[in-house]
């Protein structure tokens, strides 16, 4: 069960106005908001012991340095990670993803194939185009259904000996679509290829298992789960971390320095070069603590509810049509709709000058759109601390604007 | 009239709105009354792609005054380039290299040209005076 009444007091942000409304925040898959306990731990950082890490012998730099251990062990805990150095902090998925992808280069050659899904954001597909770029291999995709679902028959086809790599999100943030991972991994490792998940999406609903999914590499970012911004991490086997070279040189990262030769250091630090977000990783830690104390379980009804609710009055709109798959428990707590005859930008500014925050666009996944033959779409998303009354006055405002654009 | 003059009327017409309700459904009319471009210049050469929607431009030179014609996807960027052709097109190209649009501040569609918006109009303005430019160098 969802206490909805003080998880919303938790979060500051939700009492402001926009454009003289109450706030409504419906752009939840393009970031969270932030509760104030994890608000508390930044602030505690900075006033009480904001030093350097790792390198330090004073107290500061040690008490810096022990907390975000801390968070890494959290995070390998929170998506059950054999060893915690299999946590690498990043500046989010999109790092993740280009960290491997580079990685790869030295590990791919020409004719080599990597296979892709069609529901992917842009992050997910660039980075791999490069390595293809760089190295010969081939880029493969699993096509779309209508429906808004990979075509998994045809993916079966696409696999074979010479595929080295598969990568897929967990979550479409474009349509909300949960792919089938499970398959996805298993089909893969059949044919000795690895497998790059991208739980961008999926991290704020639900809970991943990275040992029970036996996933190579998992990837996500703080701020889509109650975090910060600039902060993430990857996941990967220490198998694979120990194959992979390193992203990028610098501090932090080596053995010994000589101009003659670098010897570099040991997992994580090996892909740790610099000093990190070192405030973002103590508070990534912080957010995962406050949605496990809510429970992935509760969250995931209650979101789940919302969704229901929020399909069920957002179809009764004459000429609104919701793309993705019409089951929504085959979906995370996302709609993706447009209104025949309406632009989703002209919807998304009147909703904002109604107070209601969605995004409109293409949401970085141009093949999906293209598709559909369409512009973009209006995508509203839901966390745990919205509520009933807030989708009845999304519902009210897509009507209103509809009337006024149509 | 000048560019300033047609700008100051346009300022006047929409200082009438006394909510943003009203100016939006003023735009939405502009946007959906006004024919901007004949279809055979709606071209992927004469095309302004934003993030959110996307903008052609065309110009030609008549009587030594740039007649600019546009259009867009989205009926509010429409709306807004309706406001700005009545304000920069049937001009000479010195005065609209020399104009501003400032008055889209005062009619309180300041946000639809932040350049972070993505809509296509600031590098649709930038378009015009690009225009501006070439034509005042062709006269030249």
């Amino acid at each position: 069960m969802i206490a909805i009444e003080n998880i919303r007091k938790d979060f500051p942000i939700l009492n402001r106005t926009v454009n003289g409304q109450p706030l409504v925040y419906f752009d939840n898959a393009a970031t969270s908001q932030t509760p104030q306990q994890v608000i508390d731990v930044i602030v505690d950082y900075y006033q009480n012991y904001n030093a350097n890490i790792h390198r330090g012998v004073h107290s500061l730099s040690q008490e810096a340095t022990d907390k975000y251990e801390e968070a890494r062990i959290k995070i390998q805990k929170h998506f059950n990670a054999a060893k915690s150095y299999e946590i690498i902090f990043t500046s989010g998925t999109t790092h993740s993803i280009n960290l491997v992808a580079n990685g790869f280069t030295s590990l791919l050659q020409a004719e080599d194939e990597i296979i892709v899904s069609a529901l992917e954001h842009h992050s997910n597909i660039v980075p791999w185009q490069m390595l293809c770029e760089r190295t010969g291999a081939i880029l493969k995709v699993i096509p779309m259904t209508t429906e808004g679902t990979l075509d998994l028959a045809t993916y079966e086809t696409l696999l074979s000996e010479k595929t080295k790599l598969v990568f897929c999100n967990h979550v479409s943030n474009a349509l909300g679509t949960i792919n089938p991972i499970e398959a996805i991994i298993t089909k893969a490792h059949k044919v000795g290829a690895a497998v790059l998940v991208d739980g961008a999406q999926a991290a704020p609903h639900i809970k991943a298992d990275v040992q029970a999914l036996d996933v190579d590499f998992y990837v996500t970012s703080a701020h889509k789960m109650c975090g910060p911004t600039g902060v993430g991490m990857l996941y990967g086997k220490e198998s694979w971390l120990k194959k992979l070279p390193p992203y990028q040189g610098g501090g932090e990262m080596i053995a010994e320095v000589t101009f003659e030769k670098t010897t570099y250091a040991d997992l994580p630090h090996k892909f740790e070069a610099g000093t990190p977000n070192i405030c973002g990783g103590i508070a990534f830690g912080a957010a995962i603590d406050y949605m496990n104390q809510i429970g992935f379980d509760a969250i995931a009804s209650y979101e789940h509810e919302l969704l229901d609710y929020a399909t069920e009055k957002l179809a009764t709109i004459d000429g609104l049509r919701i793309y993705g798959p019409k089951e929504t428990n085959l979906k995370a707590s996302v709609i993706s709709f447009n209104i025949e005859g309406v632009h989703p930008y002209d919807m998304g500014v009147i909703l904002d000058k109604l107070g209601i925050a969605v995004r409109t666009g293409h949401h970085c996944a141009q093949p999906i759109m293209d598709f559909y033959c369409i512009p973009g779409t209006v995508r509203a998303s839901f966390a745990f601390y919205n509520t009933k009354a807030e989708i009845d006055t999304l519902v009210a405002g897509v009507e209103r604007a509809a009337n006024m654009l149509r | 009239m000048t560019i300033e003059e047609i700008q100051n009327d346009i300022v006047d017409e929409f200082s009438m709105f006394d909510d943003w309700m009203q100016r939006y459904e003023y735009m939405i009319e502009l946007g959906k009354s006004l024919p901007l471009i004949n279809e055979q210049y709606k071209t992927d050469d004469n095309l302004i792609k934003g993030c959110q929607s996307k903008v052609w431009v065309h110009a030609t030179l008549e009587n030594d005054k740039i007649i600019f014609t546009a259009d867009s996807d989205a009926i509010i960027t429409k709306g807004i380039i309706a406001i700005l052709i009545r304000a920069f097109s049937n001009q000479k190209p010195k005065d609209i290299i020399e104009a501003n649009t400032n008055f889209i501040d005062e009619i309180g569609l300041k946000e639809h040209l932040s350049p972070t918006r993505a809509n296509g109009l600031v590098s649709m303005i930038k378009q015009l005076k690009m225009y501006a430019i070439a034509y005042q160098t062709q006269l030249n």
